[in-house]
């Protein structure tokens, strides 16, 4: 990771040429309201995306009481296979469906073939097996895709829009409706179907809701496979926008961990608070500041937020 | 109806169970009594497949060896668990609705209606409640909803732990009344207990345990009255006892 940074230039810099603030963005003044609008555009959108993460972290962490690593790379594979997908059939629902479709098997892979058969050993050798699996997983996206960047074309045109001072491009509607209507849906899945209330019910007593018949493993497994599918939901939204690279997931699963420890980690609302409140501050930190801090805010807010209120914003299980 | 021959269960190096043997037949009542650390627990759970063991455990007439939790409960062996084991934070509906989480798919809606109609019928307290979270109710309320949401998956053999820890004498004799009303019903129970007369007086058998082994077994009548059990599960007045020798 490290070696990467020394070779590119850091991803910040890389994301979102267009939004970033040019110099203009740092003479604000108390009657000039355009920049800081447009930062919260550019810090919901990113937002979005680390809570698509972070709900994906928590869905784990509430049926295993493990952290998966591997989370982050979900994002960049979603990403490079619609990407693929895209070149192969240029559809972009299909690419979208076809992404999600593949990664949650990439999920349930992983959790079959990694997790499962290291099964009744502690958390923590579990949370390590993960991030070996997320390395190997890099590894095996660079030895396919190679190391260069991708893009796939934003989902309506790239016209930009101009909210009164501000302008945003029509992906960073995109990113915020379906990112809404896929916590949306995940919310109506969880209360309302009897498949969602048995993984609630996993999540709240394993040990009963075996009692009462409910399949934990196969509980444990739905799990990573929805979480998977959230993580590719983000990457494919997020690609017209960034570039779909190999080495793209690791910063983004960071940052939804972060999203999710910040909102409190096993809590869906928790999960979308932190995610769009990181994403307004470190976008604000880099707007105001500068952009070489904004990948230091989500970590510095990590650090806070363990000392202070480990238990998160909304109190999730951490 | 559930037959244990000679069961072994450890936790590490501890032996929980060392060759327990005993059976339950159809339509009965059958108490487990016993001090705390006796194995009653453990013995419930290795039926319910929470716990791994040794020897032979069959359940009409098939082996539950190797068999996963939730199989055994799909065959019909439910178990309401030391502590109620609610899901706390879901309302009472829910956690009835879960309780019969493996016949959704194999049987239509209205019998799972019907069990829920007859089961609220039983306990008028949870139709009051059921959008009240489980973990609001009163203690007894909520031994009440751990019954009903065993019975939800409509079990042939009913295996209870504790029912009656922490709840009031009245609370505890009304709940212990339902047992005669579902085993009119059908339904063969299996009752752990360290309130010892009370169980007794609910059940048809009932086998006394110590560290890992049934000590005594009988029906219920006589072990009420054997002087045994009285000196040590029924807290009967130390000076009774003297001054009877």
């Amino acid at each position: 990771m490290v070696g990467d940074n020394r070779r590119r230039p850091p991803l910040s810099c890389r994301r979102r040429p267009y939004l970033r603030p040019g110099p203009e963005g740092h003479a604000i003044t108390v009657d000039n309201f355009g920049p800081l609008l447009q930062y919260l555009v550019s810090g919901l959108t990113n937002g979005a995306i680390y809570a698509l993460i972070a709900l994906g972290f928590g869905i784990i962490y509430n049926a295993t009481t493990i952290i998966n690593f591997a989370q982050g790379e979900m994002v960049m594979l979603g990403a490079l296979c619609a990407i693929s997908l895209y070149q192969l059939y240029p559809s972009l629902p299909l690419a979208f469906v076809g992404g999600v479709a593949l990664v949650t098997v990439a999920g349930l892979l992983l959790e079959r073939l990694a997790l499962r058969p290291a099964r009744d050993v502690s958390p923590i050798t579990l949370i390590i097996i993960t991030v070996g699996g997320a390395v190997f997983i890099k590894g095996l996206a660079m030895s396919f895709w190679g190391k260069e960047a991708y893009t796939l074309p934003p989902f309506s045109g790239s016209t930009p829009l101009h909210l009164g001072p501000a302008t945003m491009m029509p992906q960073n509607l995109w990113v915020l409706g379906v990112g809404a209507l896929v916590v949306a849906l995940l919310e109506a899945f969880f209360r309302l179907t009897l498949a969602g209330k048995a993984m609630r019910a996993c999540a709240y007593n394993q040990r009963a809701a075996r009692l009462v018949g409910i399949p934990a493993s196969r509980m444990v497994q739905f799990s990573f496979g929805l979480s998977a599918a959230l993580g590719a939901a983000g990457g494919i939204l997020i690609a017209p926008l960034t570039l779909g690279v190999y080495d793209m997931g690791t910063m983004l699963g960071l940052k939804g961990f972060c999203a999710a420890i910040l909102g409190g980690l096993g809590s869906s609302l928790g999960g979308v608070l932190g995610g769009l409140l990181l994403g307004v501050a470190e976008s604000l930190a880099s707007g105001l500041i500068s952009s070489g801090y904004r990948d230091a805010v989500a970590f510095f807010i990590l650090l806070v937020v363990l000392f202070w209120r480990p238990q998160g914003l909304v109190g999730g299980r951490g | 109806m559930l037959r244990i021959r000679n069961l072994f269960a450890y936790y590490g190096a501890v032996t929980a169970l060392s060759g327990v043997t005993c059976r339950v037949r159809e339509g009965e009542v059958v108490a487990l009594i016993g001090a705390n650390g006796a194995g009653k627990t453990t013995l419930l759970n290795a039926v319910c497949g929470l716990v791994r063991w040794q020897g032979e455990v069959t359940f009409q007439g098939r082996s539950l060896a190797g068999m996963a939790p939730e199989a055994i409960v799909g065959l019909g062996v439910s178990q309401v668990a030391e502590g109620r084991q609610l899901f706390a934070p879901m309302s009472v509906a829910e956690n009835l609705e879960l309780g019969a989480y493996r016949r959704y798919r194999r049987e239509e809606r209205g019998a799972i209606e019907r069990d829920r109609e007859w089961l609220l019928e039983l306990f008028p307290k949870l139709r009051e409640r059921q959008e009240q979270r489980a973990g609001t109710l009163s203690g007894g309320e909520q031994q009440m909803l751990a019954i009903a949401r065993a019975l939800m998956a409509r079990p042939r053999l009913l295996l209870l732990d504790e029912p009656s820890l922490g709840l009031a004498p009245l609370v505890v004799e009304s709940i212990l009344a339902t047992l005669g009303e579902l085993r009119a019903q059908g339904v063969t129970i299996l009752l752990v207990e360290q309130n010892a007369r009370a169980a007794l007086k609910v059940a048809d058998r009932a086998y006394v345990m110590e560290t890992g082994r049934i000590m005594l077994s009988g029906s219920a009548r006589d072990l009420l009255q054997d002087r045994q059990v009285t000196r040590a599960y029924l807290g009967r007045d130390y000076k009774e006892f003297t001054e009877g020798r």
